[in-house]
């Protein structure tokens, strides 16, 4: 878990002020913080770590960085579970979300 | 794709070897402090084709290792109460403490979840108003701007029922504790790359002065490691000790400006207890007082918890160089990835579970220190 992530920036939003973006890592999408690279633009190659962008990076470097990550077995985090956010006014009161 | 091949080109691994080989008059010591790359240096066998005499030891660079026993009884102390739900990086959850892991809670019914990032935590705390939601904050610089930013977050938007249990360590202070003990064999370090991408390399130069010793900041790919090697062995046969930068395609001398900012505001440098080693100075974050209410040691009752490692275990010298994993009575026998008994073992990328996951428990050649001391006292201390 000590190394960064290289995947594509394919969107970028604003979650309740904050600069988020929908990155894409091989063939899984999985939301990222882009607080820490602000100059950050769709399209571009970024590190992400634990869900947060902490460097921009050119395609070649992504795509090697990448591939050395699959060999090592260290992109397991990636198939953590999609936490959604639910309205707080949908939630029972008791209930919660599990 | 060009540089794919150029990086994982053998003619290119043999012609840096060759040029260790040239360049290397004397036996000398390096240690790598990144689990990545500890793990890479195991499954490529790149410590194997490395001339006779430059040994690699492996550092406390895996922050699940790292992570103290006691801190994660205290995890699982937190996660069996029926008010929290306890959210974790997957690869905690697995690691056992005095009595089972993560999951054993999970299945006796507590609510633990694996989080891809700390900030799914708030979306979690505002989905379940009535629980309190308790994050395992652990790691190293790289992860600390995530788990900084989820406190921040927590308190500007107002989310109470979100706190941290904090475990972070730094890397910097680490390599000094290594360097400070009388036992050291230690005469050069590839730095940590991924760890230096979030804190720059300013604040290993004071170190590397200080000690006499090369830092070479390091990718994690095995032409990577080749290089940072070379770069290390160059230095060492100079007498020069610098820092250098072979991973400069993704760092700088100054790193991520804003998450050090970010980190900086919600943590304060404390002692921390690295497992296998002890408390090491101001080699950790806590969180500042302004942040308090999303302290989970201060809101639940855990204090008092005090675990101690099992005394065969010689984790705490591996991870200093001094024994490596073949040193061991029980290494691959009675502690093995699923009956761990130290720090060293309890993760991938720990040196231990490395040489287990890559058979070489079972090698008849088995690699001790021993043949390296007097080489080392031989090339005398950097």
């Amino acid at each position: 878990m000590c190394l960064a992530i290289p995947g594509k920036v394919v969107e970028a939003f604003d979650q309740r002020g904050m600069r988020m973006a929908k990155v894409q890592f091989g063939g899984i999408v999985r939301e990222a913080c882009l607080e820490y690279v602000p100059e950050t633009q769709v399209g571009d190659y970024v590190l992400v770590h634990v869900g947060f962008a902490i460097s921009r990076i050119d395609e070649e470097e992504a795509a090697r960085t990448y591939q050395a990550l699959s060999e090592l077995n260290q992109l397991t985090e990636l198939e953590s579970p999609v936490v959604e956010e639910i309205e707080p006014e949908k939630i029972e009161p008791g209930k919660g979300q599990r | 794709m060009k540089y794919l091949d150029e990086y994982r080109d053998g003619v290119v691994a043999a012609k840096i070897v060759d040029e260790i080989r040239r360049t290397q008059t004397k036996p000398w010591v390096l240690m790598e402090v990144c689990g990545g790359q500890t793990h890479s240096i195991v499954k490529h066998g790149i410590d194997h084709l490395l001339p006779e005499g430059i040994e690699l030891v492996h550092g406390p660079g895996c922050p699940v290792c790292v992570t103290p026993l006691e801190m994660i009884d205290k995890a699982h102390a937190i996660a069996q109460r029926p008010d929290v739900i306890f959210c974790s990086f997957g690869d905690m959850l697995r690691v056992p403490g005095s009595d089972g892991d993560l999951f054993t809670i999970k299945s006796r019914g507590g609510d633990v979840r694996i989080v891809y990032s700390p900030l799914d935590c708030l979306k979690i705390a505002r989905a379940n108003p009535d629980k309190k939601v308790v994050f395992f904050a652990i790691g190293f610089e790289t992860t600390a701007p995530a788990n900084a930013m989820l406190v921040y977050r927590a308190q500007k938007e107002g989310v109470k029922n979100v706190s941290i249990l904090v475990s972070h360590v730094m890397v910097p202070p680490s390599i000094a504790s290594i360097l400070q003990s009388p036992l050291n064999r230690v005469q050069g370090f590839l730095g940590p790359g991924h760890v230096c991408a979030v804190m720059g390399y300013r604040e290993y130069e004071p170190l590397s002065a200080r000690f006499k010793v090369p830092i070479v900041i390091t990718g994690f790919e095995p032409l990577d490691i080749l290089q940072g090697t070379l770069m290390t062995i160059r230095q060492l046969e100079q007498g020069r000790a610098v820092v250098e930068n072979e991973y400069s395609r993704i760092l700088n001398r100054d790193g991520n400006v804003p998450a050090q900012k970010l980190v900086a505001s919600v943590f304060e440098i404390a002692d921390r207890k690295w497992r296998g080693i002890g408390i090491i100075p101001k080699s950790g974050y806590k969180l500042r007082w302004e942040f308090r209410e999303h302290d989970a040691e201060k809101l639940f009752d855990v204090k008092e918890i005090d675990t101690k490692e099992p005394e065969v275990c010689i984790s705490g010298k591996i991870l200093r160089g001094i024994k490596k994993p073949h040193d061991c009575p029980v290494f691959g026998t009675i502690c093995t990835p699923q009956q761990p008994l130290g720090a060293t073992m309890v993760s991938a990328e720990g040196a231990c579970a490395a040489y287990y996951a890559y058979g070489r428990h079972l090698e008849k050649h088995r690699e001790t220190t021993q043949h390296t001391e007097v080489a080392s006292l031989a090339g005398g201390a950097a």
